[in-house]
């Protein structure tokens, strides 16, 4: 075992791992921060994606120790202490852009990742940009409504549909 | 119901926002695989990699010395486990029951697809476990495996279950009384149109993997499953009663957040049973995680018909009859519901939405060393709808015939309207969906798009079809006859609160579907509360009473009957103990706004003065009615539902790589009343999503050694955002069902329904505007599938 | 995953100490193939050698008219970075999803040479060398058959040296599950001639279509190959694809490449 330090939703963790324990299992089973889902094995599902330093990454298929001294944000860190969502979650819910809740974390934490770094996305950079996130509720038509209401689009022409 | 419901703002009609959504969104859900109970040790399934071959020796000398292990368990050591059963049994067209196989938790003389469980290996840690699995020396006979249906059934094949007389489950002729008229008409028709084809076979991949946590309390003898479950109490039913044979006052069920299902989560299996018995066995918790690998071998899949449909037109083109002969593939084992997936929810639909007099269903049910194939998303009824809707699209090119104008002429428009497949659609207006879709769907328009996409070098289509389904499974006197060994009613415990409040306890089970908000609109509005006075407790059999779960659209129509049954009889007591408070005959009482009020007088009580009344029975008639405010309601459906619908399709075709494109996608649906309209637009899409997958990506496909060749997300393909488009939805047609308090259908699989003939249409006819002789692609409509079928 | 130690080291040298010294252990780049392999115990590597931390691994630079990449260079920097080589920094931002692109890296996915990878192709095409802390590798001597290369043991992959041709363009044709390339062509004009690099498609990995740079070389235009063809037999063949159907696709997809380079 071997000590690995980081800092998680802005505090300081620390934490006994092998060298082969994943991130997604440090956050999980290590921190308790059950928000961060496993649903494949082969990196594709999306549904563990966190931010590693400010960019999106697969904790599924980082090892914890590669986290060493990283800033790690997961969804549990999004709303506001006082539990307020923030402007994505938020747009998740008003526009029904979830349903069984389980690539959720996921579709929130890339959606972040994509407005920090193109604060108005089109639509077809929205659905590009998700590629690395599968949803099988919803057939991705509300959540890349959600994040186009996010990025403040009107969708209202959208929604009359 | 009034269409202007869509603008309020709470109760029945508003688009109210998802209350769950809030622990999703803020990634404190509590999923099976959340809970960790205090010393649980995991569990490792050795599963075969083999499809067929006999179980030698199992041999784990080496493995259980391994370090961490805590016990290895094989067939021998389950002594008083029965094994896993199936819910239906199908008679066939010759009177005889169905063969129905064993299916043992952990293999014993024979293992029979890729992914049966052989072993069982408990250690302290999920690693360790696996450690010891490879640890264990197996000696399997490989045997042929059984991978083609029509082969399998061949004199002389080698079978799946030696003690059975063949690999054939059933021969089920549907209506058996028809056959010979139905020949007939078809030798007398003025033209036919035959087609075969494929329904291809799906793995429903919810994105959560099934997980299974057995516990065992010592001290009171109790047993509990915390389970992936869309229906925890069946599963208490059955795993109780037919495996462990544990009563089932003394085995609970828990079913928590649960990431979708799409019927792959209705079934009990094997895993379940065992963590359950383990847990028993070893006095600890035993935990077992699905990878998603494994779940690709170990999760019941769906469809994998193959047909042969037939379509009668007369001189006039009316439809005369239909005949149809299907190849259901059943797999190893017989899932829960796996018989009547291709029986009674396929064959009652094949009227689909149209007045054809004669109709027979032919379906022989096949054994073959594959994963246990059951109900998934539509389950029947899309392989129904699907059949349907290429033949009469075929039939109306054959025929030089506009596609909807053929549909028109023989839709049903007489309701009730009793098929000559044995079921009674209540209500419907076929009509009105196809016109809602013409318009939503820009049909008008559509002639345009295609000389634009012309101009781009891509070949345009169109397709169009129509849907029925039935839906709110079901009257269970009638399930009965038809071989059901449950009963499918519903139920409700509506428990008021002394202070006011309601807390609704369910035999349904939200996975994604939202009931956490949209029951207790239903409620409030019935009283004229707020809806945040609603609180809805499912998924733990501990605290609910006995229900059958969600799957089959059915969760309103059933589930949601019951509580309106419960919250009248609500209503009727707490309007008794209002009539006192007033001084009040019961029958000049009225409820409105959550005030209760004398019928003429401006005297009233309020809601809650009502239920604290109710609980602190000091002025109350406690001569006449009980104290409390508390009632159950369980609710069997008299009919069926039929929700139906009319979509649209537009594809471009990229001739030169085959590659095809949504364009534009558009739905108009008849679900009766709707409750959440933002709810139900949400269904449709997913459901669309799902059916767009199997018609264009999705395929599970194993080589004729029974090697699964998709077997993960690497070759499994599943559709992302960037291959669907915005969809048109309209559920604005609206006949409400008939037999139902409030009128409701259910949208949980129309999209899946409806969705695939009209992708294969629209590439058809794209195909066919370029000259191509295509008539039919088998699904899915992969690129390299479609410019093969465009080499000729 | 099989257990094994995570080390960090922070020289070249050092990596390449542990790796010649113990020939079970492993580099690790982004991880990105390498730890889904892990997770199916499909490798059991006594030591993964992380090379996150070592310094000069990363960065890109011109030099003498060539983009020289670091091999620890992400997917993503490469596609933000490599503005000098348009369609090389396309490539690289195509690769996977955001999230892999990431954390995969391009001396990773060299050392890999997944037959359905992307870099290769653009490797090959570019006529790239393939630095590496012990020599260059040409990157015609590089690639040696499916998930095979020319490096030795212990050999890491510092540094990428793309010359930058004249026109360039990476045509990629996605299976549609794993989004790797079914087929992927890349096409690179350079002043001395044509490279056409494909991927996904031959059963012996990346390959270059010589006929195709043959003609293009004569003359550089999406016709010039009408007429070419590539012998099946030596394609691949999947669920997701026949033999004549990859051969088809690298046909159309070079006219593309060819198109789209022409701008």
């Amino acid at each position: 075992m071997t000590k690995v330090a980081m800092t998680v939703n802005g505090k300081p963790v620390t934490g006994e791992v092998e060298g082969r324990t994943l991130l997604s299992s440090f956050l999980r089973e290590g921190l308790g921060l059950t928000g961060t889902h496993v649903g494949c094995d082969t990196s594709q599902c999306g549904a563990c994606v966190v931010h590693v330093d400010g960019v999106a990454v697969k904790s599924c298929t980082m090892l914890a120790l590669e986290a060493e001294g990283a800033e790690v944000a997961t969804i549990e860190g999004q709303a506001a202490p006082d539990g307020t969502l923030n402007t994505i979650q938020q747009a998740f819910q008003d526009h029904h852009g979830l349903q069984c809740g389980f690539c959720t974390p996921g579709m929130v934490m890339s959606a972040a990742a994509l407005l920090k770094d193109n604060p108005k996305p089109t639509e077809a950079e929205i659905r590009h940009y998700l590629e690395g996130n599968l949803c099988r509720c919803t057939g991705y038509h509300n959540i890349v409504k959600a994040i186009m209401a996010a990025s403040g689009q009107d969708v209202s022409v959208l929604a009359a549909e | 119901m009034p269409k202007d419901q869509d603008t309020k703002d709470s109760g029945i009609g508003a688009a109210s926002k998802r209350r769950e959504d809030i622990r999703f969104l803020t990634g404190t859900g509590n999923y099976t695989d959340d809970i960790n109970v205090n010393g649980q040790a995991y569990v490792h399934f050795l599963r075969s990699d083999v499809a067929h071959g006999r179980l030698k020796s199992v041999d784990t000398s080496v493995a259980k010395e391994m370090p961490g292990v805590v016990r290895i368990f094989t067939s021998a050591d389950l002594e008083g486990v029965g094994g896993i059963p199936t819910g239906w049994q199908i008679t066939d067209r010759f009177g005889e029951v169905m063969q129905e196989p064993a299916h043992p938790v952990l293999a014993t003389e024979k293992v029979r697809h890729v992914g049966d469980p052989i072993a069982a290996i408990v250690a302290e840690t999920p690693e360790q476990a696996r450690n010891a699995a490879e640890a264990i020396t197996l000696d399997i006979e490989e045997l042929p495996a059984v991978i083609d249906m029509k082969a399998a059934l061949n004199d002389g094949a080698t079978k799946v279950h030696d003690d059975l007389t063949s690999n054939l489950c059933f021969d089920w002729g549907f209506v058996e009384d028809n056959r010979e008229a139905v020949d007939q008409a078809i030798k007398d028709a003025a033209h036919v149109t035959t087609l075969e084809l494929v329904n291809n076979r799906l793995v429903a991949n919810p994105m959560e993997p099934r997980v299974a946590i057995g516990d065992f309390n010592r001290a009171t003898g109790d047993s509990t499953l915390y389970t992936t479950s869309q229906n925890p109490h069946v599963i208490r039913l059955l795993m109780g009663a037919f495996v462990l044979g544990i009563p089932e006052h003394k085995l609970r069920v828990v079913a928590p957040d649960v990431g979708g299902g799409f019927g792959s989560k209705i079934y009990h299996y094997a895993e379940e049973a065992f963590c359950t018995f383990a847990a028993k066995a070893l006095n600890r918790a035993v935990k077992w995680t699905s990878s998603r690998s494994e779940a690709f071998m170990s999760d019941a899949q769906g469809r994998d018909h193959v047909t042969k449909i037939e379509l009668a037109l007369d001189g006039d083109n009316n439809f005369t009859a239909i005949r149809t002969e299907t190849y259901s593939n059943m797999g190893a084992y017989l899932s829960t519901f796996a018989p009547a997936i291709p029986t009674w929810l396929h064959g009652t639909l094949m009227a689909g939405n149209y007045k054809t007099p004669l109709i027979y269903v032919n379906v022989k049910a096949v054994f073959t060393n594959t994963v246990a194939v059951d109900a998934y998303r539509g389950a029947g009824r899309p392989e129904a709808t699907y059949q349907l809707e290429r033949v009469i699209d075929k039939a109306a090119r054959e025929l030089g015939l506009d596609p909807i104008a053929l549909r028109r002429q023989n839709f049903v428009t007489e309701f009730p309207y009793a098929t000559p497949v044995a079921v009674e659609y209540d209500t419907g207006d076929y009509g009105a969906t196809m016109d809602k879709l013409i318009e939503i769907a820009d049909l008008a328009g559509f002639d345009a798009r295609r000389a634009a996409s012309a101009e781009a070098g891509k070949l345009r289509g169109l397709g169009v079809n129509c849907y029925i389904e039935a839906c709110g499974i079901a009257p269970s006197n009638l399930v009965g006859q038809l071989g059901a060994r449950a009963g499918l009613y519903d139920s409700a415990t509506v428990r008021v609160n002394a202070t006011g409040g309601l807390t609704v306890m369910t035999g349904a089970h939200s996975h994604g579907q939202g009931h956490e908000t949209s029951f207790p609109q239903v409620i409030a509005e019935m009283i004229g509360i707020p809806e945040d006075m609603v609180e809805i407790v499912h998924g733990d059999t501990a605290n609910t009473p006995m229900g059958m779960g969600t799957y089959g659209s059915r969760s309103l129509a059933v589930a949601g009957s019951a509580m309106v049954r419960a919250t009248e009889k609500i209503i009727s007591k707490a309007k008794k103990i209002a009539a006192h408070l007033m001084e009040a005959a019961d029958a000049d009482i009225e409820l409105k706004d959550g005030q209760f009020s004398v019928a003429g007088t401006d005297t009233s009580v309020a809601w809650g003065d009502v239920t604290l009344a109710a609980y602190v029975p000091h002025n109350y008639p406690l001569e006449e009615i009980e104290p409390g405010l508390e009632e159950t309601a369980f609710y069997d459906p008299a009919n069926f539902t039929y929700p139906a619908g009319a979509y649209a399709c537009e594809v471009e075709v990229d001739p030169e790589t085959g590659k095809v494109t949504i364009e534009r996608f558009s739905a108009a649906d008849d679900f009766g009343n709707v409750i959440n309209p933002m709810i139900v637009d949400g269904q449709v899409h997913g459901g669309i999503g799902q059916g767009i997958g199997q018609a264009l990506m999705e395929n599970c496909v194993y080589d004729d050694t029974g090697q699964l060749l998709s077997a993960s997300f690497m070759d499994y393909a599943m559709p992302r955002a960037d291959d669907l488009p915005f969809y048109a939805v309209d559920h604005s047609c609206q006949t409400p069902c008939t037999h139902n308090p409030l009128g409701v259908k259910g949208c949980g699989e129309a999209g899946a329904i409806g969705s695939p003939p009209a992708v294969v249409n629209a590439v058809v006819d794209a195909l066919q505007s370029a000259g191509k002789d295509v008539t039919h692609i088998d699904m899915p409509l992969s690129p390299a599938r479609v410019w093969a079928a465009m080499q000729g | 995953m099989y257990e094994f130690d995570f080390i960090r080291p922070e020289t070249i040298s050092d990596a390449v100490t542990v790796l010649q010294d113990d020939e079970d252990a492993q580099a690790l780049g982004g991880g990105q193939t390498l730890i889904p392999v892990l997770k199916q115990r499909l490798a059991q590597p006594s030591k993964l050698v992380s090379l996150a931390q070592i310094n000069g691994m990363t960065g890109i630079k011109s030099v003498d008219g060539a983009l020289v990449i670091g091999g620890a260079s992400t997917h993503a920097a490469v596609a933000m970075g490599a503005g000098g080589y348009p369609a090389l920094a396309a490539l690289a931002g195509h690769i996977g999803d955001p999230a892999v692109r990431n954390r995969g890296t391009l001396g990773g996915s060299l050392a890999n040479n997944d037959p359905a990878a992307c870099y290769p192709a653009a490797v090959l095409a570019s006529g790239a060398t393939v630095v590496t802390n012990a020599r260059e590798i040409a990157a015609d001597a590089y690639f040696d058959g499916l998930f095979g290369t020319t490096l030795e043991d212990g050999e890491i992959i510092t540094a990428v040296r793309f010359p930058v041709p004249e026109a360039a363009n990476y045509q990629k044709f996605v299976q549609p599950a794993s989004r790797f390339a079914l087929v992927g062509v890349y096409v690179a004009k350079f002043a001395d001639g044509v490279r056409v690099a494909v991927t996904g498609a031959g059963d012996d990995g990346v390959f270059r279509w010589s006929e195709a740079e043959e003609a293009l070389t004569k003359e550089f235009r999406p016709d010039a190959i009408m007429g070419l063809s590539i012998n099946p037999m030596n394609m691949i063949e999947d669920l997701h694809g026949t033999r004549a159907y990859r051969a088809h696709l690298v046909g159309v997809l070079t006219k593309r490449a060819v198109a789209a380079a022409l701008g």
